[in-house]
């Protein structure tokens, strides 16, 4: 008989530890083993191809006759090659894959019809794929965020419909009586990447407002795949693991419900702040940047949860390679949110619009934030689907290390760069190839950050593949961690 | 939070709140923008482009270019757009009712373009930047278009677009094969048009030219 839910099981969605809730779980893993595992490896195989178009077009920036002759890899088309791997190669199929995990799990109910998904899996990644190639042959709409060619958009929007649906599907026929904060943000951000995405294609695409009311639609859309797609997902994610790996509940369930609306009812307004100075009506680009200012609101109610769930467990950071990520990710949200903010302050906007301080800033989102809370989540959600360990720590710390110092030396040096740039460029009286040549240095710094990155994506494929090959060991297994031996209160560290 | 639809409720208002304010309102406020007729002139402004420039702009589009390139004038005193001659006045909404695709773009990391047809009028200027950007800037990051170009055998006179090269460099390029000439593609004269066809140097009631006061400390 279940018993009703207290109030701590209710904010704790750490695993039951008898064995018939140990059971079904298995068995709900099993259920999503196949479409998860597909939704990875092609974020993966995006991953690579998306840090390689990276490289190119990074070094293109400060050595302009590297692979010059290339009409294919002229910098607006490897650039755009790059932005749309990562974004819709990588970045959504592995939110994918981490939302269907944590739907079922949170749900507890099994995925029906995981093929459908695979199907979904294909379709997606042939749109991408054609996208990709369309852009690198010079189909690109060259509209932000949105160039992949309306010959391709159709397989996504096919795969997408599938997805949501399915989401959904799991959780009508959820058997928790509580419906968790990662739900929340799961289900909202499945819902809404979808209207997005069609009001985008209508009025940009396939019959164009006039005027510069397309680029209202543009960064409602694009600054809102990054605030009601990307950021919720990241979110579901971080508000899961945290706890999940240190057998704690979450700080506060009332602080994670304001969190949640704010973020809800403010963060969609604030794309405008893309065009502040732009030849658009005040009134709206005021309203973003208001809007920009209140998101103060969920991202310090969130940070407080998710810091406040970590104080007194900053030793797990030692042995749980899931954690780190996460919280490494969860921490940079906090800034990267409460430099949006400031970002959108008039006179702070009038230096770092147009320059490569926003190139950094978006960087940090994406990848300091999103991409390290995904890397943090697969090392938890893989071996439950293979039921193996990882084969190596040392890859994972490389991969790590490799990707933290990385993008913070990314992040670091194109902001300060960015801001040179921004005064400089301010300043009518320094000729403009001199803001140009004043940059170099920071450009260059940014390649040598993509290295080290790439080192880190290369130690990650390699542990998945070298994973995935491995034989299955008999009997139960213990989790690979960094350190060996810690003792926690709970034995589902990983 | 335990009732779903409720919470799916919220999700629904949320965003359409936004999608209201953001976009429906503005297409309503200014979807329909005409462009203006000027009696002074007997001309409607902005005027329309040449069907070579209308192809120079998917030419732009194709390649990329608004990565780098912003095309939008912020008003004087937000930024130096002005100062650094990039327009006599701010971009308006009424400047791009007649682009089919706007490229205001987010990133200078090359200068503005929305006026360069007027602050750079020479087609050949253009031809030799976009062959190699070192011709005419040098110390620029940005990427050469060698590939808008074809080196080719003169045949009877030589073609009156033919890209004058300095003679040293077109000897360290190995372009000073005797009896062949380096020529713009049809892409690369579509282009040019098209960036010579960026100027919005006409008036609107609502946009006039920036004149500064003559004494007074702000600038």
């Amino acid at each position: 008989m279940p018993d009703a839910p207290s109030l701590a099981s209710s904010l704790n969605p750490a695993t039951p530890t008898d064995a018939v809730a140990r059971a079904e779980l298995s068995e709900i893993d099993a259920s999503a083993k196949w479409p998860v595992i597909v939704f990875l490896l092609s974020g993966l195989a995006w991953l690579l191809v998306g840090t390689v178009f990276a490289l190119i077009s990074s070094i293109k920036l400060h050595t302009p006759e590297f692979l010059g002759d290339y009409e294919w890899l002229t910098f607006g088309r490897a650039r755009t090659a790059h932005l749309n791997s990562v974004v819709y190669g990588w970045s959504t199929n592995v939110a994918f894959a981490v939302a269907f995990w944590l739907m079922a799990r949170l749900s507890r109910a099994r995925l029906r019809h995981g093929g459908l998904l695979i199907v979904a899996a294909c379709f997606w990644n042939l749109g991408v794929t054609i996208g990709v190639i369309g852009i690198l042959a010079g189909d690109s709409t060259s509209i932000e965020w949105l160039e992949i060619p309306p010959y391709a958009t159709p397989l996504l929007f096919v795969a997408y419909a599938l997805v949501g649906v399915w989401a959904v599907i799991t959780f009508r026929f959820r058997k928790s009586e509580h419906i968790y904060v990662s739900q929340w943000y799961l289900l909202a951000a499945l819902f809404w990447f979808p209207w997005l995405y069609s009001v985008a294609q209508i009025m940009l695409i396939f019959e164009p407002a006039r005027g510069t009311v397309q680029a209202l639609v543009n960064w409602w859309f694009a600054h809102n795949v990054l605030g009601l797609w990307f950021t919720p997902i990241g979110l579901a994610a971080a508000y899961y693991f945290i706890p999940k790996v240190l057998g704690k509940p979450i700080h506060s369930y009332y602080l994670s419900v304001l969190g949640f609306w704010s973020l809800a009812i403010f963060y969609n307004w604030a794309g405008v702040h893309h065009l502040i100075g732009g030849p658009v009506p005040a009134w709206v680009i005021s309203a973003g940047i208001a809007a920009s200012l209140m998101m103060v609101i969920p991202v310090v109610v969130t940070a407080i949860n998710h810091h406040l769930t970590m104080v007194g467990s900053f030793s797990a950071l030692r042995y749980s390679p899931t954690l780190r990520f996460v919280v490494f990710g969860a921490m940079n949200y906090t800034l990267v949110s409460l430099i949006g903010s400031t970002m959108a302050i008039r006179g702070v906007n009038e230096t770092t619009h147009f320059t490569h301080f926003t190139v950094a800033h978006a960087h940090q989102g994406m990848y300091a934030f999103f991409t390290m809370v995904m890397f943090g989540s697969v090392y938890y959600i893989l071996p439950r689907l293979l039921l193996k360990e990882w084969p190596s720590a040392t890859l994972i710390r490389t991969h790590f290390w490799a990707t933290a110092i990385g993008i913070t030396l990314y992040w670091v040096g194109l902001s300060i760069g960015g801001w040179i740039q921004g005064t400089e460029m301010n300043n009518g009286g320094i000729a403009f190839i001199d803001v140009v040549q004043h940059t170099i240095p920071y450009l260059f710094m940014r390649s040598v950050s993509g290295i080290v990155i790439t080192i880190g994506h290369v130690a990650f494929a390699v542990n998945v593949v070298w994973m995935l090959c491995a034989r299955r060991p008999a009997g139960a297994t213990v989790p690979t961690l960094f350190h060996p031996g810690p003792v926690l209160s709970t034995p589902t560290i990983r | 939070m335990n009732r779903g639809p409720l919470i799916f409720l919220g999700i629904f208002f949320a965003l359409a709140f936004s999608w209201t304010g953001v976009v429906l309102t503005n297409q309503i406020q200014y979807g329909s923008l005409t462009p203006f007729y000027d009696q002074g002139e007997g001309k409607t402004f902005p005027e329309q482009r040449s069907g070579l420039a209308e192809r120079g702009r998917l030419v732009y589009q194709d390649l990329g270019c608004l990565y780098c390139h912003s095309q939008q004038v912020r008003r004087p005193g937000f930024g130096a757009d002005t100062e650094r001659g990039w327009g006599e006045r701010q971009s308006v909404a009424r400047d791009y009712v007649n682009d089919k695709r706007v490229y205001l773009g987010t990133m200078r990391t090359g200068p503005d373009l929305r006026n360069i047809g007027a602050r750079q009028p020479s087609p050949d200027w253009h031809f030799l930047h976009l062959f190699d950007p070192q011709l005419t800037s040098p110390g620029s990051i940005m990427a050469p278009f060698g590939f808008l170009y074809e080196y080719r055998r003169i045949v009877g006179e030589r073609s009156p677009k033919a890209l004058k090269l300095p003679g040293d460099y077109a000897k360290r390029r190995s372009l000073d094969t005797p009896g062949y000439e380096l020529v713009p593609t049809a892409r690369a004269e579509a282009l040019v048009a098209y960036l010579l066809s960026l100027k919005d140097t006409y008036e609107f009631p609502e946009a006039k030219p920036y004149v500064p006061k003559k004494s007074g400390g702000a600038k």
